[in-house]
């Protein structure tokens, strides 16, 4: 039992059926509560609603849905090379954390099965969405989603409940609560565990927060995320990801047993000192980008920075 | 070694025999103790409701905010507690405890010598009643309240400082590396982890449960304190750390199974301590590497060995800060090679 202080939500957006001026003040709004950069949450919900113009004010997720693997194929696929963290709007902690990784540290067997984390876990692997309805309302009190990959089970509670105390734990899919906004089932996910933005050693801590949009358009499921995190990010970390509906999918279980690899002494950690990772050149020297372009921040991550980016190549800074 | 480190400079302890010496000092300084301590309890009924209870697993609940947390068995053989807390919150630790559950008091076990996990030894003590048996039962109006139990480096400690009033002091100590009781239908150990944080170091595992209370050689707010001057040394609480790590598993994927309760911080499983740990060998590595190269305090300072950790286990607190951490860990690592 918990005697924790129940959080205040703002009250729930009503929903129009059409877009009008005042909608788009009233899902700025919503994001005001998180925090969101304006300028990138201005922009997202701006498409959100250029896509929630149907006079029906949700849609139906329910489905098995296929992971495209020609986008984010790196990803999706064989995983990202190390030194890799073009596109993430890293702070200066976040790349040293990156570059002091060592992927040995994977065969440690207290490691070796710890899954992808709320705000990856769609990046990998196929998804299965299906909901939960209360039996005398109808009324959906929680949508279920299960991504293959590690199978890993969330769920987003619609029911308004609060949010876990200071004191519960946190898990590797965190905390999910949901609401409307037009078409997109906006999901907000705190509590999450320490855990990796991408598979190369970028990580988030464990106070990052993630919001989500899943919307549908025919057979294509849309998830935009946006991950805030004070301690490993200069901005919030947005992408999106598509699935397509393929009503033959089946989903495989994904047992998994840490034990001991390698033989070492108690307690040891691999990890590279500071300047010493010996690995971590190899990424823009074989494809040629600037040094400043592979260890990512958030000025890397505007297209602006082409520009920027074209200096450095002329001025030599990929060899 | 600095001040902002270390405190008050106590003298190392050599043996047991201080035991003897100190005993009698202790029997007739209990009085005043308990005063003292009732005193605070009156002071602490003014306060407001501060606290957060939270249930763990089986018998185990926690009760935080009171600087630190409180680990709390509750069941037929009544309340067993890890900790105390600071002593200004020690009414309302014996209010939530008895939210809880209407048991009787039995045991304190102490797994760290500090105001914040001893503080609320004496009035919880004294509103609590151990099992007593043989000559105690036959001495008229003797009240011997909880136990509480510690290492016997703790009641040394303790005695030595002159901070820690005798009416805090553990009334049973253990000197072997495990001291072990049954309570509420399961087997809990308290685990001695010895020069960690200081030399007064214990887990407490409730095996049933399958929950520890680890103290503060782990704890989500801040770096690992080492008081080296106490007996604490970076090498001690790696190994503790690792103790845990060795105690604890898993459940499905990384995930729940065997809970762990920091000293200050939320609920934790298995992987929150491997992170911590990573995160804590690989300060000391730096660190261990650039001393071997001949580097000074003053330039692994510069070179910041903990810098991608520092906004989240370095903020908000003067009294142990990133730069100091570091400096005890080249403290204690100069030590270990002297």
């Amino acid at each position: 039992m918990s005697s924790v202080a129940r959080i205040q939500y703002p009250e729930p957006v009503e929903l129009p059926d059409r877009v009008h001026p005042e909608r788009s003040r009233v899902v700025v709004g919503v994001f005001g509560h998180l925090g969101i950069c304006l300028r990138m949450r201005s922009v997202i919900c701006m498409a959100l609603l250029a896509l929630s113009g149907s006079a029906v004010a949700q849609v139906d997720l329910v489905g098995e849905w296929r992971s495209i693997r020609h986008e984010d194929q790196i990803e999706r696929g064989p995983g990202p090379e190390i030194g890799d963290f073009t596109g993430l709007p890293l702070n200066e902690a976040g790349r040293r954390r990156g570059l002091s990784w060592s992927a040995s540290l994977l065969t440690v067997p207290e490691h070796q099965c710890s899954p992808h984390p709320a705000n990856y876990a769609a990046m990998h692997g196929n998804l299965r969405i299906w909901k939960q309805v209360d039996p005398q309302s109808l009324d959906t009190v929680a949508w279920h989603l299960l991504h293959e990959s590690y199978n890993r089970f969330r769920v987003v509670y619609m029911d308004g409940r609060p949010r876990p105390g200071d004191d519960e734990r946190h898990t590797w899919q965190g905390f999910s609560t949901g609401r409307w906004v037009g078409n997109a089932l906006e999901i907000t996910t705190t509590d999450m565990k320490e855990s990796r933005i991408r598979r190369n050693g970028v990580e988030h801590s464990d106070e990052a927060v993630l919001v989500e949009f899943l919307t549908r358009h025919g057979d294509v499921l849309t998830l935009i995320s946006i991950l805030e995190d004070p301690h490993r990010l200069e901005e919030p970390y947005i992408h999106t990801r598509n699935f397509i509906l393929d009503t033959n999918q089946t989903m495989r279980p994904y047992p998994c047993r840490g034990t001991v690899e390698i033989d070492r002494p108690r307690g040891q950690v691999p990890h590279f000192l500071p300047g010493e990772n010996t690995f971590a050149e190899e990424f823009r020297i074989n494809h040629g980008i600037p040094r400043e372009a592979a260890l990512g921040g958030a000025a890397t991550t505007l297209p602006e920075y082409r520009e920027r980016l074209r200096e450095l190549l002329n001025s030599g800074e990929s060899r | 070694m600095t001040a902002s480190i270390v405190g008050r400079r106590i003298p190392r302890i050599r043996g047991t025999d201080r035991i003897r010496g100190t005993k009698r000092i202790r029997e007739t300084n209990r009085i005043r103790g308990m005063l003292a301590c009732f005193a605070m309890l009156g002071l602490s009924t003014a306060m407001g409701q501060s606290l957060r209870t939270t249930h763990v697993e089986g018998p185990v609940w926690l009760i935080s905010g009171a600087r630190g947390n409180v680990v709390v068995s509750a069941g037929d053989n009544g309340i067993l507690l890890v900790d105390s807390g600071s002593a200004e919150y020690s009414a309302e630790l014996i209010q939530a405890i008895e939210n809880i559950s209407g048991g009787t008091i039995r045991y304190v076990v102490n797994t760290r010598l500090h105001p914040d996990r001893v503080g609320g030894n004496g009035a919880i003590r004294a509103a609590g009643d151990t099992f007593t048996g043989g000559n105690a039962t036959q001495i008229g109006g003797v009240d011997v309240g909880a136990a509480v139990i510690g290492h016997e480096n703790l009641l040394l400690r303790m005695v030595i400082d002159a901070d820690f009033d005798v009416g805090l002091q553990p009334t049973e100590t253990f000197f072997a590396p495990r001291f072990d009781l049954y309570f509420n239908n399961e087997p809990v150990e308290v685990i001695y982890q010895p020069n960690a944080i200081d030399d007064t170091n214990a887990i407490v595992h409730f095996r049933r449960s399958d929950v520890i209370a680890a103290g503060d050689v782990f704890r989500l707010d801040s770096w690992p304190y080492i008081d080296l001057e106490n007996g604490g040394s970076i090498e001690g609480v790696l190994d503790a750390l690792n103790d845990l790590l060795d105690m604890a598993i898993a459940d499905t994927l990384s995930e729940g199974g065997t809970l762990i309760v920091p000293g200050h911080g939320r609920i934790c499983d298995e992987s929150d301590v491997l992170r911590y740990r990573d995160m804590v060998t690989i300060v000391h590595d730096r660190i261990r590497a650039w001393m071997d190269r001949g580097m000074s305090l003053a330039e692994i300072k510069q070179a910041e060995p903990a810098f991608e950790y520092d906004s989240r286990y370095g903020r908000g607190r003067d009294d142990w800060t990133t730069d100091m951490f570091v400096e005890a860990v080249y403290l204690s690592l100069g030590s270990s090679r002297q």
